[in-house]
């Protein structure tokens, strides 16, 4: 029952293999992808969409995962036709009826993975919780939809037992579902998605969700949008005044949960945990149309689940454990100076939260060390590369080669830095030229090659640079020093705010002393080697007395970067420092006089 | 890293050996029989027994275990920490074993790591640890001061990646001084020290103290002098994110001017040094 390709918005669906399935009154339009005796992936859309919200993450879906990729427009939307009547003809009932029918046709030996997005997620949930299909499902990733008998539980608990907590959460979630209760109202909603809604709704789209604009939404939109409206009405008030008892998971659960999502609380899932016996978290710092904003990440998570839950109920080998592993899993995270103090311990956390960690040092057996280490700890994958950051060419090298066998990196800390301490008039331009060089030069390579590509690849990214609590305290004895850093936390603040509009965060960290490596080779200027030698050691002592540990700056670091965070002193005399430097910045002035005791 | 064999050993050296090689047999006793939900004071009492069955009755210290993170000292800011607690041994956690039993009069202080299962962290650990020991002796030969040594096993620690963990216990010590102790009828302990051990050495700080060495090696200004002769137990402890692990066993410091003789490990036939042996025929 195959009809000619191309018959309506496929564009972005090259090669696929259209049919339609009969099913309870209704045909659907079903799109196949990829080798069908490879495992299978149904996409299920959401309101107000069709199956091509899902084109950006198929394609990646067939073209890396090689993985069967099948897609159908819900009824009465794209090229699906419509229940007559429409009431009562969308019920999470029928719609079941509907996925049934389907994974007969493209599956009917082998169980499928399911991945749903906004409604697409609220019918796979009761996908998942009923009978029927047990068996038949494999996983499921939710995107942006929760299960109405899981929310009807959610609310009821908070109405039985009000505390102040829960009140709150009640009505955040409620002002969120403005429009759950707009398209409630009768004819309304028609008129509007037919009329001048459905017109503005790509513009709107682009600029609120900052979706791409391109060949999504379809045509079909206004047409979808208003025999959507019966989703809501046909299941909403039903469901969440009585909820199902028994709407527990039978296949493992990956939960995608955008931070940013203006309809849906996070706190809906608190208590998932009760509804899913194996379920995995995951945070995406992004709005609520992921599918299209962030396509590379959520195929990326899909293929992992997916092969993670393939041949039965297999235990997933290895999840990281770290605080952060729903946030950075399998993420690509590059640190400079990455072969000790602040750079390795920043690798090891991130490795703990599971992403995938490129070390880079002018050490070579330092990084490759911190490579090492870091797959031992969670990191599914980890590389040392050997490069000293204030060489320009050497850093194009890097970022080539980074982006050609390793992707595009989500994450970057310039963090290499050397110290050097001594009077101005006591250093001369090859002092300075050194400290430049590496402490601004390498972040502004760094911002530049990396950043451009996280910019060009438009979906968001993390850019963390360390500065220093140099950067507002200032000193007698770290003139070069301080000026690097405190230049490195202006470029910093100029380029948050200039990629705020790619949702690319930029964060500098501001440790304090800390008890790294960076004393041992620090420079002093004005003295002699034998003296330089006892002031590296005296240092080193005293930072060591400090011992603040470095592994704190790496927690600040991930922290920094989960909450887009733009400046973060770290060690208490940073923080009293910053806080000086806007109230008393006088009294910063007096201890700037000070000599240290070296 | 040679340690010389049985024959040439003096009598008393010999005592000394034989005393470390039954802490070790006890140390592969109990590991063997660890099982999930043992807990630590269970690992500890185990040890005691083993070791009182066997005529053990004088202790440097009293036997401890230490079970997952509390094998890196993880948040430990008063010493009572380091004594055996409840904690349940759980698939894949590392331990530690750490006794120093006193028999005919000889001291022994060993540390024996080792893990429920797999934990690769804590096999890179161990396998890690061999290149302490190699630098330990090899600078005790060279007669550089302990605070240098002590140093350079803090740098091959932060090159490794690791954390000194040694740094927690008592002092601060990588090692310190064990000596013959007078068997007696009664032998009282006091937090988990043998008195007698503890008199010993207390007696050694006194006269150490008047001629300007220390039978504890630690990091600060006073032990910028050559390892003084005797028996000293050394005990590098790494730590890596909540996975420790250390060995400890005897160094014999002589006055031979010979570098051969002037330092040697005890004993080469122990648990751990087999276990790299045995790496490195694998590899």
């Amino acid at each position: 029952m195959t009809t000619g390709a191309g018959s309506r918005d496929t564009d972005g669906l090259k090669g696929a293999r259209e049919h339609r399935v009969r099913t309870g009154g209704v045909e659907l339009c079903v799109a196949e992808l990829g080798d069908p005796s490879r495992p299978t992936v149904v996409l299920v859309h959401g309101y107000p969409d069709s199956k091509e919200v899902w084109t950006e993450v198929a394609r990646r879906l067939v073209d890396d995962g090689d993985f069967h990729v099948v897609l159908y427009d819900v009824r009465g939307h794209g090229g699906s036709t419509a229940p007559k009547p429409l009431r009562g003809g969308f019920t999470l009932e029928k719609l079941t009826d509907d996925f049934v029918a389907v994974i007969d046709a493209v599956s009917p030996d082998g169980p499928v993975h399911v991945v749903g997005h906004d409604w697409g997620s609220v019918q796979s949930w009761e996908f998942v919780t009923v009978q029927r299909t047990e068996g038949r499902i494999a996983s499921f990733t939710s995107i942006s939809g929760p299960s109405l008998d899981h929310f009807g539980h959610w609310i009821k608990k908070r109405v039985a037992r009000p505390t102040p907590r829960r009140v709150g959460q009640l009505l955040g979630q409620g002002a969120k579902s403005w429009y759950v209760y707009l398209l409630h109202t009768p004819a309304l909603p028609e008129l509007a998605w037919r009329g001048p809604l459905g017109k503005r709704w790509p513009k709107i789209l682009e600029r609120v969700e900052r979706v791409p604009a391109g060949d999504y939404p379809t045509s079909s939109l206004p047409r979808d949008a208003a025999h959507g409206a019966w989703l809501y009405r046909d299941n909403v008030r039903a469901r969440l005044r009585r909820p199902r008892a028994d709407a527990y998971a039978h296949a493992p659960v990956q939960l995608i949960m955008a931070s940013g999502d203006v309809f849906l609380s996070e706190r809906l899932y608190d208590d998932l945990g009760l509804w899913v016996p194996r379920l995995v978290r995951r945070t995406l710092p992004a709005r609520h149309w992921v599918p299209r904003t962030r396509p590379d990440q959520v195929a990326a998570w899909v293929s992992e689940f997916v092969t993670a839950n393939e041949g039965g109920a297999a235990p997933r080998e290895h999840m990281a454990t770290g605080k952060y592993a729903d946030r950075f899993g399998g993420q690509l995270v590059l640190v400079t100076g990455a072969a000790g103090g602040i750079g390795r311990a920043t690798a090891f956390a991130f490795a703990e939260a599971g992403a995938r960690v490129v070390a880079v040092d002018r050490d070579a057996e330092g990084a490759a060390r911190t490579a090492e280490l870091a797959r031992l700890i969670g990191a599914p994958d980890a590389w040392g590369e050997t490069v000293d950051v204030s060489d320009e060419q050497a850093m194009e090298k890097l970022a080539e080669k980074v982006t050609r066998e390793y992707g595009v990196v989500d994450v970057l800390v310039n963090n290499a830095g050397i110290g050097l301490s001594g009077p101005f008039l006591d250093s001369s331009t090859a002092d300075w030229k050194e400290v430049l060089d590496v402490n601004l030069w390498g972040v502004i390579h760094g911002c530049r090659l990396f950043g451009r590509q996280m910019a060009e690849r438009g979906q968001g990214g993390h850019i963390v640079n360390m500065a220093s609590a140099a950067a507002f305290q200032p000193s007698r004895a770290l003139p070069a020093y301080g000026t690097s850093k405190a230049a490195v936390l202006m470029l910093s603040e100029c380029l948050r705010a200039e990629l705020a509009g790619q949702d690319i965060g930029v964060s500098a960290i501001c440790p304090g002393i800390v008890n790294t490596g960076i004393t041992s080779t620090a420079r002093f200027t004005g003295v002699d080697a034998e003296e330089e030698k006892r002031r590296r050691k005296r240092s080193s002592r005293l930072y060591g007395l400090r011992n603040y540990p470095p592994e704190k700056v790496a927690d600040a670091v991930l922290r920094a970067v989960a909450e887009n965070r733009a400046v973060v002193p770290v060690t208490p005399e940073a923080r009293g420092a910053r806080l000086l430097s806007r109230f008393a910045p006088k009294a910063l002035r007096a201890i700037a006089r000070l000599e240290p005791p070296l | 890293m040679t340690a010389r064999g049985t024959t040439e050993l003096p009598a008393g050296l010999r005592g000394f050996r034989d005393v470390q090689a039954l802490a070790y047999a006890c140390a592969e006793t109990v590991a063997a029989q660890l099982r999930p939900g043992v807990t630590e004071r269970e690992a500890a009492r185990m040890q005691r027994l083993w070791l009182r069955e066997r005529g053990v009755r004088d202790w440097f210290h009293l036997p401890f275990a230490w079970f997952g993170d509390r094998t890196a000292f993880v948040d430990f800011r008063v010493p009572l920490q380091f004594f055996p607690t409840n904690r349940a041994l759980e698939p894949g956690m590392p331990f530690i074993l750490d006794m120093a039993p006193v028999h005919r009069g000889f001291t022994a202080d060993i540390g024996y790591s080792g893990c429920l299962g797999l934990n690769p962290v804590h096999d890179k650990l161990l396998a890690d640890l061999e290149a302490h020991r190699e630098l330990i002796l090899r600078e005790v030969r060279e007669r550089r001061p302990l605070r240098e040594i002590y140093e350079d096993v803090d740098r091959l620690m932060v090159r490794q990646g690791y954390a000194n963990r040694h740094r927690a216990y008592p002092f601060g010590v990588v090692a310190h001084k064990v000596d013959r102790v007078k068997e007696r009828r009664l032998s009282p302990h006091f937090l988990g020290f043998g008195a007698r051990s503890l008199k010993g050495l207390a007696s050694d700080v006194l006269h150490g103290h008047r001629d300007g060495w220390s039978p504890l090696w630690s990091p600060h200004k006073f032990f910028d002098h050559p390892p003084r002769q005797g028996l000293w137990a050394v005990e590098p402890h790494l730590g890596f994110r909540g996975t420790g692990a250390k060995f400890e066993e005897i160094l014999v410091v002589t006055d031979s001017k010979d570098p051969e003789e002037s330092a040697f490990w005890l004993d080469d036939d122990l648990p751990h040094v087999r276990r790299w042996a045995e790496e490195r025929t694998a590899a």
